[in-house]
C-alpha cells in the first residue's frame, strides 16, 4: 500500500510538471485530488485496512495529499502567472489612437471676462448692480448732464425706440451702464435722505450704440462701470482704485497714462491708457501705432449728476472705469 | 484739427521742445494727438523694439539736399515739347533742370526772367514722394536721361514733398524765400492732428493751443495785439458804421454780430506759406480774400462770412445814400435759400437766417448765399463775424447735413466776445494780401452780453477732489496762466473765467468747472495715487446676479455652450418662432434685420443653430438674456408709450449626435426629447427643485405637438422644452437630425428655489429590488412613478425605470413598465420589510391605475 501510495505521488507530481493551462490544471485536480482519484480511494477505503496499518498509511497518505495539494497550489500559480505574463506581453493598444471624447461646454468669452472683471472689483468692494437696457432719454442722458441736442451727444450715436406722446422725454436704447448710477443714487438716497450711505457698485450690462460694425466698434457690447460714493473720496483714490484694477486685469507691470478728458457726467475726467499688450508698447495695428491702448474712461461724478439724483452736495463721487468690450 | 508746428511758433517759443513732447503734453491735458504728421522736419527714429508714442506719418526733407533755389530762366527742351529746361541757382551753383511743370510753361522761351521764381529743388539722391505714383510712394531721385538730356534733380510738387496730393505743377515760393536755405529750415513742418473734445470748443485753433501750451510749459503766451495791429493796416473811407445798419430778432439765436468794411481788395492767390499752412490745417486755399476768412478762423476760432459788398448793394437798387440793413432772424417755415455750394435749401423756422431788406443772404453760422459770394471780380467786402446759440446751428447743420468748419466751432460754442476781434483779424489778413483799404470803426449790435462767471475756490476744496495740497497762490498760478482773472481774498480765491471761453459755470458746477482746470495745469500725471480711506459700505453682494452666475455655471457642466446675441432682430427673423401683437420698434435701425428688439429668446438661439449647424455633428447651446415685452402706456404718466418689459430668459437648443463620432462610435443616435429631458432633470437637480412636474401640452406652436412638455415646479409652469415644430424646422437650414428646444422665465424659476440641506449616506444597507408592472398604454410613467414614492414614503429611498417593454404576450394597448426600487430605513432593512412594502405598492397602483405585477 505505501509503494502503491509513493507511485501515485511520483505519477501526480511527474504529470504536474506537463500541466501549463487552467484547464490542464483543473483536469489535473480531478484526477489526483478529486474524490474518484486514487489517492481518495486510499481514504475512502481505509476502513478495511488493519488495526496495525491504519496510522502508517494514514500517515503517509496525508503526507502525500498535503504535498500534492502544496504542489497544485504552486503549479497554479505558476500557470497564472504564465498566463499574466504572456496577456501583458500581447495585449498592447495603440495609445496614439483618439481618446473617446464628450461634448463639453464653455461659458461666453465676453462671459468670462466679464467674470474676471467683477471678481476685481468684487475684492475692492464694489458690489453688483443691474438696470435695464432700454431706458428713458431723461435717464441715459438728461440726469446725466447731456442736456438734449447736446454736443457731447455727438460721443454717444443713439438707437431710438418707436413710442407715441413722449415729447422731450424718448426712449432708447441705453448707449452706456451710466443710467444705472441715477438709478442706484436714487436708490440709495431713499433710504436716508438726510444722510445718504456710501455707495461702492460695479454695473455690468449690455449697451447700444449706432456704429458700424468693426474689428474695434459693435452695435451691442458689455460695459462694466464702478460707482463709488463716499465723504471723503478724491482723484486721487480714483487714481489709486484705477491703477489696482488695472494692475490686476493687466498684470503688475502694466503701464497706464492718465489723460485729461471729458464725459458730460464726470469732472474732471480722465481716459485711461495701458501699455499695448499685443506690441508691448512698439506699436502695432490694434494700438493704431500709438503703443497705447485706451481702456477706459473715468472721473468725479459731475455735481449735476448728484444734485438731479438727489444726492446731497457733501458727497463726492468717482465714477470709476468703463470697460467696453464687443460681443463675439 | 489739424495744427501745423510752424502755426503754433507764431505764438510761443517751443525751442528745446521735440514734436513728441509737444504732442505728449497736449495728450495728457485732453487734447489727444491722433497721429503726427511730419512734412520736413526730422522724424523721430526708433531703434528695434523701442516704444512708439504716437503714430507718426510723413516724410523728412535732406537738408543738404533739398534746398530753396531760384529759377532765371525756362527754356525748351531740344527733343520734346512738352518739358521744358529752367536755368536754376540753388545758392552754390547753376544748375540745369528738367521739368514738364504745367505752371511756369508759359514762360518757355521768354529769356532771362525779370522776377526769378523762387522754388523747391531737390538734388540728386533726394528721397521724395514719387509723383507719378498712386498714393504716397518713397523713391530716390537718380541720374537719367530724358529725351537725350541729362537729369539728376527737380523742381517739386508738393505732392512729391508731401504737403499735399497735388502734383499737377511745381510749388512757387513766396519771392522773399531765401536762395540757398534747406527748405526744412524754411518750410519743414509736423502737423499735430488733435481730436477736439465736446468742452475744449476754445481749443478749436491755433491760439487756443498755443495758449494750453504756455499753461503747460510756463513759457509766455505772445498774443497779438490785434488792434494794434489794425492801427498799422490802411484805413481810409466812410466808416462802416454809416453804411451799414444791424437788427438782430432774436437775441437769444444771435447774441451779437459785427461786420467791418474792406475797400478795393486784389483778388489773387494768398502768399505760398498762408497757402502751406492752411493746406496742411486741411483747408483748400482759393484766393487771398476767402484765405483770409479761414486763416482768422483757424487762427482765433471766430468763423467769419465774406460778402460781396457791392452784390449788395445791388440787391438794394445801388443807392449809395441809403444804408444797408443786416437783419437776422429765423426761417419762415417753407422759406428757401440757395447755398454757396449750389444747393437749394428748404428751411424751416429753427433756422436762422442772415438778411437784408430784400431777403436772405445767408444760412448764419452755417454757410454763405450764392448771390452775395466773393468772386474773382470783387472789389469791396464786408465782413461778417457774429455769435450763434451752439445748439441752434448744431441742429441746423444736422438737417441740412451741412458739416463745415464754421459750422464745427458755432456747433460747440464761440464766446460772443471773438466776433469782433475776428473781423478786426481777417480785414488785417485781407488788408496785407490783397492790399485792401479797411474802413473806420465796425458796426455792431450785442443784445444779449454773456457774464463771465465768477468762482470762489478755497484750498480745502482743492484737496477735497483732487487730493492734493495747493496754497491759494499755486491755485491762482495753475489757473492765470490759462487766463482766468484771479484774485486772492482773506481764505478764498476769486476766479473770472476768461474772455474765451463758455465752458465755466458758477456755484458747485463752476467750482468742478474751476478744479478741473486746476488738474490739468497742475498735471494729471503729478496727481499722486491714493487708495480709497473713506468707509467700505456693506457688502451685501448680488444674490440675483450671483444665482445667475450659478445657473451659467450648470448648464456649461452638462455640456452646453454658452452665446450671447444681438437683442435687435426682425419681425421677419424672429416670426419663424413665433408672432405678436405689438413690437418694440427701433426708430432708427442700422440693417432691416436689426429694426426690433427681440420678444422671443428661441428665435435668437435657433439663429445662431443655422449659422453654426455645419461646424459640429453635435451642437448643444444655450442662452440667458433679456427679451423685450411692448408697455402700451407708461406707468408714470398713464400716456405716451411706456418703457418695454424686460424679463430674462434661458433658452436652449440642441441637435445632432448623442455621442462623438470616433474610429470606435460608428453611427451614434441622434439626440431626442429624452437627451434634453436628461438635461434639464439634472439642471433642476443642481437648483435642487424636487416637486417637479411635465405635462403634454400640444399648443405650443413652435413645438411638435406630441413631443412637448410643459414643466412645473410646486405646481407653477416655469416653461417648455421639446423638439421643434417640423414646419418651423423648416423654415431654417437645421439638418436632418431633430431639434430640441427648451425655454425657461428666470424670475419665475429663481423665486421657486428651495431652501435645502445636506443629507447624511444611510449606515444601514438597503434592499434593492426590481419590479414589473403592466399597464395600459395611457398610463404616464410619472404617475406610476409618483403613485410608488406615495405609497413608500421614506422607505422607498429612490425609484428608478430602467426599462419600457412592449409585446404581443402582454395584449395590445398595453406596456411593461420595469423599476430599480431602493428600500431604505433607519435600520436594517430585511426582505420581509421590503416584501411588505412591496406589497402595499402593488396594491395601490393595482388599484389607482389597474395596474397588474409582471411575472
Amino acid at each position: 500500500m505505501l509503494d502503491k501510495l509513493n507511485e501515485i505521488e511520483k505519477s501526480a507530481l511527474e504529470s504536474l510538471k506537463s500541466v501549463t493551462d487552467s484547464a490542464a490544471l483543473e483536469a489535473w485536480r480531478v484526477a489526483n485530488l478529486g474524490r474518484s482519484s486514487a489517492l481518495m480511494t486510499v481514504f475512502s477505503e481505509f476502513g478495511k485496512l488493519s488495526k496495525e496499518e491504519k496510522p502508517v498509511i494514514g500517515a503517509a497518505a496525508n503526507r502525500v495529499k498535503v504535498k500534492l495539494e502544496a504542489e497544485f497550489e504552486s503549479q497554479a500559480q505558476a500557470v497564472k502567472n504564465a498566463a499574466l505574463a504572456k496577456s501583458l506581453a500581447e495585449e498592447h493598444l495603440d495609445v496614439t489612437l483618439p481618446g473617446r471624447t464628450k461634448h463639453i461646454g464653455r461659458l461666453h468669452p465676453s462671459t468670462q471676462q466679464l467674470r474676471r472683471v467683477l471678481d476685481i472689483l468684487a475684492e475692492m468692494g464694489f458690489q453688483v448692480y443691474t438696470s435695464r437696457e432700454v431706458e428713458t432719454d431723461e435717464m441715459n442722458f438728461q440726469m446725466l448732464n447731456f442736456p438734449p441736442d447736446h454736443p457731447a451727444r455727438d460721443m454717444q450715436d443713439t438707437f431710438f425706440i418707436e413710442a407715441e406722446g413722449r415729447a422731450e422725454n424718448p426712449i432708447l436704447m441705453r448707449t452706456h451702464t451710466s443710467p444705472g448710477q441715477i438709478h442706484a443714487m436714487q436708490e440709495f438716497s431713499k433710504t436716508n435722505p438726510k444722510d445718504p450711505p456710501p455707495i461702492r457698485i460695479a454695473l455690468p450690462g449690455m449697451c447700444f450704440r449706432y456704429e458700424q460694425i468693426t474689428a474695434r466698434s459693435e452695435i451691442q457690447f458689455n460695459q462694466v462701470e464702478g460707482l463709488a460714493v463716499g465723504k471723503n473720496i478724491t482723484f486721487a483714490d480714483l487714481k489709486g482704485t484705477i491703477a489696482d484694477f488695472v494692475r490686476r486685469m493687466f498684470g503688475e507691470n502694466a503701464r497706464l497714462r492718465f489723460r485729461a478728458s471729458y464725459f458730460p457726467f464726470t469732472e474732471p475726467s480722465a481716459e485711461v491708457d495701458v501699455e499695448c499688450f499685443v506690441c508691448g508698447g512698439k506699436g502695432c495695428t490694434v494700438c493704431k501705432n500709438s503703443g497705447w491702448l485706451e481702456i477706459l474712461g473715468c472721473g468725479m461724478v459731475h455735481p449735476v449728476v448728484c444734485k438731479t439724483a438727489a444726492m446731497t452736495r457733501r458727497f463726492i463721487l468717482a465714477s470709476l472705469g468703463v470697460w467696453d468690450q464687443n460681443v463675439n | 484739427m489739424k495744427i501745423p508746428l510752424s502755426w503754433l511758433k507764431d505764438f510761443i517759443d517751443l525751442d528745446g521742445l521735440s514734436v513728441e513732447d509737444i504732442a505728449r503734453k497736449l495728450t495728457l491735458a485732453g487734447m489727444e494727438v491722433d497721429e503726427i504728421l511730419y512734412v520736413g522736419l526730422p522724424m523721430p527714429v526708433y531703434k528695434e523694439g523701442e516704444k512708439h508714442e504716437f503714430k507718426t506719418n510723413g516724410i523728412a526733407w535732406d537738408k543738404d539736399k533739398i534746398v530753396v533755389a531760384e529759377i532765371r530762366e525756362v527754356k525748351a527742351h531740344p527733343n520734346a515739347d512738352k518739358l521744358t529746361l529752367l536755368d536754376l541757382y540753388d545758392g552754390q551753383q547753376d544748375q540745369v533742370v528738367l521739368t514738364g511743370a504745367p505752371n511756369i510753361f508759359h514762360l518757355k522761351g521768354t529769356g532771362k526772367l525779370a522776377k526769378p521764381i523762387k522754388v523747391a529743388y531737390a538734388k540728386e539722391g533726394s528721397v521724395l514722394y514719387d509723383g507719378h505714383a498712386e498714393g504716397q510712394v518713397l523713391m530716390t531721385l537718380k541720374r537719367a536721361k530724358i529725351r537725350g538730356v541729362d537729369s539728376y534733380s527737380m523742381v517739386c510738387s508738393e505732392k512729391e514733398l508731401g504737403i499735399t496730393e497735388e502734383s499737377d505743377g511745381i510749388i512757387l515760393l513766396d519771392d522773399d524765400a531765401p536762395v540757398g536755405t534747406p527748405l526744412a529750415d524754411y518750410i519743414g513742418d509736423a502737423v499735430l492732428d488733435i481730436s477736439i473734445l465736446p468742452n475744449m470748443a476754445r481749443n478749436a485753433n491755433v491760439i487756443g493751443i498755443a495758449r494750453e501750451l504756455a499753461a503747460l510749459t510756463g513759457r509766455e503766451l505772445r498774443i497779438t495785439n490785434y488792434e494794434s495791429r489794425i492801427k498799422a493796416d490802411k484805413v481810409a473811407g466812410t466808416p462802416v458804421t454809416e453804411l451799414v445798419e444791424i437788427e438782430i430778432k432774436n437775441p437769444e439765436l444771435n447774441p451779437r454780430f459785427t461786420a467791418g468794411l474792406i475797400r478795393d481788395v486784389e483778388i489773387k492767390p494768398s502768399p505760398y506759406q498762408i497757402q502751406r499752412r492752411l493746406k496742411l490745417a486741411g483747408i483748400r486755399a482759393i484766393n487771398n480774400v476767402v484765405d483770409a476768412t479761414n486763416y482768422a478762423m483757424l487762427e482765433l476760432g471766430q468763423p467769419l462770412h465774406a460778402f460781396d459788398y457791392d452784390a449788395l448793394l445791388k440787391r438794394v437798387g445801388n443807392s449809395s445814400n441809403k444804408k444797408i440793413k443786416i437783419i437776422t432772424r429765423t426761417a419762415k417755415d417753407g422759406e428757401k435759400i440757395k447755398t454757396l455750394d449750389g444747393n437749394d435749401r428748404t428751411l424751416s423756422t429753427e433756422n436762422v437766417l442772415v438778411c437784408d431788406e430784400k431777403g436772405s443772404l445767408a444760412l448764419a453760422g452755417v454757410m454763405g448765399g450764392a448771390e452775395t459770394e466773393v468772386t474773382d471780380k470783387t472789389k469791396n467786402i464786408l465782413l461778417e463775424g457774429a455769435a450763434w446759440n451752439y445748439i441752434n446751428i448744431r441742429k441746423t447743420a444736422k438737417q441740412h447735413n451741412l458739416p463745415s468748419e464754421a459750422s464745427f466751432r458755432f456747433s460747440r460754442g464761440v464766446h460772443p466776445a471773438m466776433a469782433e476781434r475776428g473781423v478786426k483779424l481777417g480785414l488785417h489778413y485781407m488788408s496785407q494780401w490783397a492790399n485792401g483799404k479797411i474802413a473806420p470803426e465796425i458796426v455792431e449790435q450785442y443784445p444779449l452780453k454773456p457774464k463771465d462767471s465768477v468762482v470762489n475756490v478755497t484750498a480745502h476744496d482743492v484737496k477735497r477732489l483732487l487730493g492734493i495740497d495747493l496754497s491759494l497762490q499755486q491755485i491762482s498760478a495753475l489757473l492765470t496762466k490759462l487766463d482766468f482773472k484771479c484774485t486772492i481774498t482773506k481764505d478764498q480765491l476769486q476766479v473770472i473765467s476768461p474772455d474765451h471761453r463758455m465752458d465755466i459755470s458758477e456755484g458747485v458746477i463752476g467750482l468742478a468747472d474751476v478744479i478741473e482746470e486746476v488738474a490739468r495745469s497742475y498735471g494729471y500725471d503729478n496727481i499722486p495715487t491714493t487708495t480709497m480711506a473713506d468707509a467700505l459700505p456693506p457688502q451685501v453682494g448680488n444674490p440675483v446676479h450671483e444665482w445667475e452666475e450659478h445657473l451659467r455655471d450648470l448648464l456649461i457642466a452638462l455640456g452646453l455652450q454658452e452665446v450671447v446675441t444681438y437683442r435687435m432682430t426682425s419681425i421677419e427673423k424672429e416670426s419663424r418662432v413665433a408672432t405678436y401683437n405689438d413690437y418694440v420698434r427701433i426708430a432708427n435701425p442700422i440693417a432691416p434685420e436689426k429694426s426690433i428688439l427681440r420678444q422671443n429668446l428661441i428665435a435668437s438661439i435657433l439663429d445662431v443653430l443655422e449659422k453654426n449647424i455645419r461646424l459640429g455633428e453635435s451642437l448643444s447651446i444655450f442662452e440667458i438674456g433679456s427679451i423685450f415685452e411692448p408697455v402700451k402706456n407708461d406707468p408714470s404718466t398713464g400716456s405716451g408709450q411706456g418703457l418695454p418689459n424686460e424679463p430674462r430668459k434661458l433658452a436652449i437648443a440642441m441637435t445632432g449626435l448623442r455621442e462623438a463620432t470616433a474610429w470606435d462610435v460608428k453611427d451614434s443616435a441622434v439626440l431626442d426629447f429624452y437627451d434634453l429631458k436628461g438635461r434639464l432633470e439634472l439642471l433642476f437637480s443642481g437648483l435642487h427643485f424636487t416637486n417637479i412636474s411635465y405635462t403634454a401640452n400640444e399648443s405650443i406652436l413652435h413645438l411638435h405637438p406630441g413631443k412637448c412638455a410643459e414643466v412645473k415646479v410646486n405646481n407653477q409652469v416655469v416653461g417648455v422644452f421639446g423638439e421643434l415644430h417640423p414646419l418651423v424646422k423648416e423654415k431654417y437650414e437645421l439638418g436632418d437630425s431633430p431639434v430640441l428646444v427648451a425655454e425657461f422665465d428666470l424670475e419665475t424659476l429663481r423665486k421657486l428655489i428651495p431652501t435645502y440641506g445636506i443629507v447624511p449616506v444611510s449606515e444601514f444597507p438597503p434592499v434593492y429590488e426590481d419590479i414589473a408592472i403592466i399597464v395600459d398604454e395611457s398610463v404616464l410613467a410619472q404617475t406610476v412613478e409618483a403613485l410608488i414614492k406615495q405609497t413608500g414614503g421614506r422607505s422607498v429611498a429612490n425609484v428608478k425605470l430602467f426599462d419600457v417593454y412592449r409585446d404581443e404576450k402582454i395584449g395590445a394597448g398595453k406596456k411593461s413598465l420595469a423599476y430599480n426600487l431602493t428600500y431604505q430605513a433607519e435600520k436594517t432593512m430585511t426582505d420581509a420589510d421590503a416584501a411588505a412594502i412591496r406589497k402595499k405598492i402593488i396594491k395601490r397602483l393595482e388599484h389607482e391605475v389597474g395596474a397588474k405585477l409582471r411575472s
